[in-house]
C-alpha cells in the first residue's frame, strides 16, 4: 500500500493547490530559461540570416551591434578584391521609433544592397523588394499587412513582403529596404538643415579673401558634396570563398588604415557575452532565487505535513512499521509534489509562451536539467521533514 | 505457558537527586485468554508499564517474556528486533483509536498486515473477515471521519488483531467512549481474547468498566496494590 498516494488522495484539494502555487513559481523558472535562450537567439538572428564570415566596421570598434561604426559603401570594392573573399556587401542598421496608431512603433531597420546578400531571409507573403527606393519587407512579429505604408524620414514606405523571425539584439522586429534608401533615413538631412549648412559653408569660404571666385565656388561645391553625401554604411559583410583562411583575409583588411575585419564568431561572442551577458546573470539570479523560495516552500510544506502526521507516524512505529515505510511516505509526497509542480509550469508556458512580449525558447536540455534539478531540490527539502519523523517516538502514539 | 510475564520489573526516570520511579518491582503473569486490568489514577505509573510491555520504553530492571520469549532481562535482550516483535506478537489499541486518518477502514487494518509483509491480496481478504466479524462491513471503504467512536474503536480493535497477536495491550480504550459504546468494546475485547486464545491487557482508570474483567491489578505511585477478581 503507497501510504504517500493515499495521503494525496485524501488531502487531493491542499495538495493540489500547493502544486498549482509551485507550478506557477516553476513557470516563472521555465519562463526566464526560455527568455534567456531567446535573448541568445535574438541576438544573433541578424547574425544567423546573413550569413557572413566578416564583418568589415570602422576601426577601434566593436560594430555595427554594440556599438556605432560608420564606414564609406565603395570599401566594399576593396574587400571584394581580397584573395579569398567571394562576395562583400555593405549593410546598414538603425533602430526606428515611430508613432504608428497612436502607440510607440519600434524596428530594426535594415539596408541591404538589392544585388548583394544581407536581405531577408525568406518571404512568407507578397515579394521580395524590386525597386530601388521606398519598398519594404517586414517581419511578421511588426504585424503589418501587405500594401501598408510608412512615413520614415523624408518619404513614405510600401510593405511589399512579410519575412519570417527577424529581430534587433535587442528584441525589436526587424524590417529590410534597399541600402539607398536605409541611407537616406539614416543620413540624409531634411531641405531646412541643407540649406543651413550651405549657406554656413559658403559663408565661411567668401571670408578666405585670398580665393578667387571660381575657387570659392569650386570648393563650397566639393565641401558640400562630402558633408551631405549618404554614401555610408555601419559594416560590409563578406563571405569567404571556398578553402579560403578566414585569418589571412583578416588580417589583410586589418593591415588598412580605419577597418576592422571581425570574424562572424567574434561577432557573435561580442553579442552574446558582452550585450546579453548581463541579462543573463540577471536572470540566472533570478533563476536561484526562484529555485531556493520553491525549496524553502516545499520543505515547509513537508515539514508541517509531517507535523500533522506525528500521531500517524508514531502509530505506524508502535505497530512496527520500518523506517523504511515512513520515509518513503514523505520522500515520495515531495517528490510527486515536485513532479506534478513541474508538469503543471511546464504545461502553462508551453501553452502561453509564444503570446510572451520576447521571445521565449524552450530547449529541451534545459528543461530536462530543471525536472533534476526540481527532483533533487524535493528530495533535499524532504529531509527536514524526514529528520522530524524519525525522531518521533512510538510511545507518542499513546495517551488522548 | 504464560503470554505475559513480568517479574520485578521497575522503570526509574532520571538519575541522583531527580530521579522518579515510575513503576516499582511489578510482578505477575497473565494467560492466554485472559483479560486483565491495570487500574490506577493518573500518573499511577499504569502507561509506563504499558510501553515496557509494549517493548516502547526500556525498563531499567527487572524481566519481561511474551508468549515465553524473554524480551527484557536487565534491559532489552540483546540482539532482539523489536520492531519485528512488536509486529508478530504484539498488537495494540489507543485511546483515541489512533487510526489513519488518510486510509479507509480496511486499508487501516491491511497496513499492519502489510507492514508484517503479506502481500496487499492476503491483507485486503483478511481484514476484510476481520471487519465483517466486527459488524463492520458497511464501513470497508469509510474514512475514519465519517466513522462514529464505537466503529472506529471496532476498526482499531481490527487493527490489533490483524497479524494474530498473543498479547494485545490497550492503552484506555474506553476513555473517548460513552458508557454504551464502552462496554460493548469491553465485551468485544472478552469475546475476542477467548476466541482467538489472545492475553489482553487493558490499562484504564474507568471504574464503570471493572466488572468486564476477569483479574484487576491496582496501581498507585508506581506500586501494584492489589488484585481483584470482579
Amino acid at each position: 500500500m503507497n501510504l504517500a498516494i493515499r495521503d494525496i488522495r485524501y488531502h487531493r484539494g491542499r495538495f493540489i493547490l500547493t502544486s498549482i502555487g509551485l507550478g506557477l513559481l516553476l513557470g516563472v523558472v521555465i519562463s526566464m530559461g526560455g527568455i534567456y535562450r531567446g535573448l541568445i537567439d535574438d541576438a544573433l538572428a541578424v547574425l544567423n540570416v546573413t550569413k557572413a564570415d566578416i564583418w568589415v566596421v570602422q576601426q577601434d570598434t566593436n560594430g555595427p551591434f554594440a556599438e556605432s561604426s560608420r564606414i564609406p559603401e565603395d570599401i566594399k570594392y576593396r574587400i571584394k578584391g581580397v584573395p579569398g573573399v567571394a562576395d562583400a556587401a555593405p549593410l546598414s542598421f538603425q533602430t526606428i521609433q515611430i508613432e504608428r496608431e497612436g502607440r510607440p512603433f519600434r524596428f530594426f531597420l535594415i539596408g541591404y544592397d538589392l544585388n548583394g546578400f544581407g536581405g531577408p531571409p525568406a518571404i512568407l507573403a507578397g515579394r521580395n523588394i524590386r525597386q530601388k527606393h521606398y519598398e519594404m519587407v517586414v517581419a511578421k512579429a511588426m504585424k503589418m499587412a501587405l500594401g501598408e505604408k510608412i512615413h520614415l524620414g523624408l518619404h513614405d514606405y510600401t510593405v511589399v513582403g512579410i519575412t519570417g523571425k527577424v529581430v534587433s539584439s535587442s528584441g525589436d522586429p526587424a524590417a529590410y529596404v534597399s541600402l539607398a534608401d536605409a541611407q537616406d533615413i539614416q543620413f540624409k538631412k531634411d531641405n531646412d538643415a541643407i540649406r543651413n549648412d550651405r549657406e554656413r559653408v559658403g559663408a565661411n569660404i567668401s571670408r578666405i579673401q585670398t580665393l578667387s571666385q571660381a575657387q570659392t565656388k569650386f570648393l563650397q561645391k566639393n565641401i558640400t558634396d562630402i558633408t551631405e553625401s549618404t554614401h555610408i554604411v555601419n559594416a560590409v559583410v563578406a563571405r569567404l570563398a571556398p578553402g579560403a583562411s578566414l585569418h589571412e583575409v583578416q588580417e589583410r583588411i586589418a593591415r588598412w588604415n580605419h577597418f576592422r575585419a571581425i570574424s562572424d564568431a567574434e561577432q557573435a561572442k561580442i553579442l552574446t557575452k558582452g550585450m546579453i551577458e548581463k541579462a543573463r546573470m540577471q536572470l540566472g539570479l533570478f533563476r536561484i532565487i526562484l529555485l531556493v523560495i520553491s525549496a524553502v516552500i516545499i520543505s515547509l510544506i513537508i515539514y508541517t505535513s509531517t507535523l500533522d502526521k506525528i500521531k500517524v507516524i508514531a502509530t505506524l512505529k508502535l505497530i512496527g512499521a520500518q523506517n523504511q515505510v515512513i520515509v518513503g511516505m514523505i520522500l515520495q509526497q515531495s517528490m510527486l509534489m515536485g513532479v506534478i509542480a513541474y508538469t503543471i509550469g511546464y504545461i502553462l508556458i508551453s501553452l502561453t509562451y509564444e503570446k510572451f512580449p520576447r521571445r521565449i525558447v524552450l530547449e529541451p536540455f534545459d528543461l530536462q536539467m530543471l525536472f533534476v534539478i526540481v527532483m533533487v531540490i524535493c528530495m533535499i527539502s524532504s529531509f527536514v521533514g524526514i529528520r522530524k519523523a524519525l525522531k518521533v517516538e512510538p510511545a507518542e502514539a499513546l495517551g488522548g | 505457558m504464560y503470554a505475559i510475564e513480568i517479574e520485578r520489573l521497575t522503570k526509574i526516570y532520571g538519575k541522583g537527586e531527580t530521579a522518579v520511579t515510575a513503576i516499582s518491582d511489578a510482578t505477575f503473569r497473565i494467560k492466554p485468554g485472559e483479560l486483565v486490568a491495570i487500574l490506577g489514577p493518573s500518573g499511577s505509573g499504569k502507561t509506563t508499564l504499558l510501553t515496557a510491555i509494549g517493548l516502547i520504553n526500556e525498563p531499567t530492571h527487572g524481566k519481561v517474556l511474551i508468549d515465553g520469549t524473554t524480551v527484557v532481562d536487565e534491559g532489552w535482550r540483546p540482539g532482539l528486533d523489536l520492531k519485528q516483535f512488536r509486529r508478530e506478537k504484539l498488537g495494540f489499541i489507543f485511546q483515541a483509536h489512533n487510526l489513519i486518518p488518510f486510509l479507509t477502514a480496511q486499508e487501516n487494518v491491511m497496513i499492519a498486515m502489510e507492514i508484517n509483509h503479506l502481500t496487499s491480496s492476503e491483507a485486503k481478504t483478511r481484514a476484510t473477515a476481520l471487519l465483517k466479524s466486527l459488524n463492520l462491513d458497511h464501513r470497508l471503504n469509510s474514512y475514519p471521519m465519517a466513522l462514529s467512536g464505537g466503529e472506529a474503536q471496532r476498526v482499531a480493535i481490527a487493527r490489533a488483531l490483524a497479524n494474530n497477536p498473543k498479547v494485545i495491550l490497550a492503552d484506555e480504550p474506553t476513555a473517548a467512549l460513552d458508557t454504551e459504546n464502552g462496554k460493548n468494546v469491553m465485551s468485544l475485547l472478552k469475546t475476542l481474547a477467548v476466541e482467538n486464545h489472545s492475553a489482553i491487557l487493558v490499562v484504564t482508570h474507568d471504574h464503570r468498566m471493572v466488572e468486564g474483567f476477569d483479574r484487576v491489578f491496582h496501581v498507585s505511585d508506581g506500586k501494584i496494590t492489589g488484585e481483584e477478581r470482579p
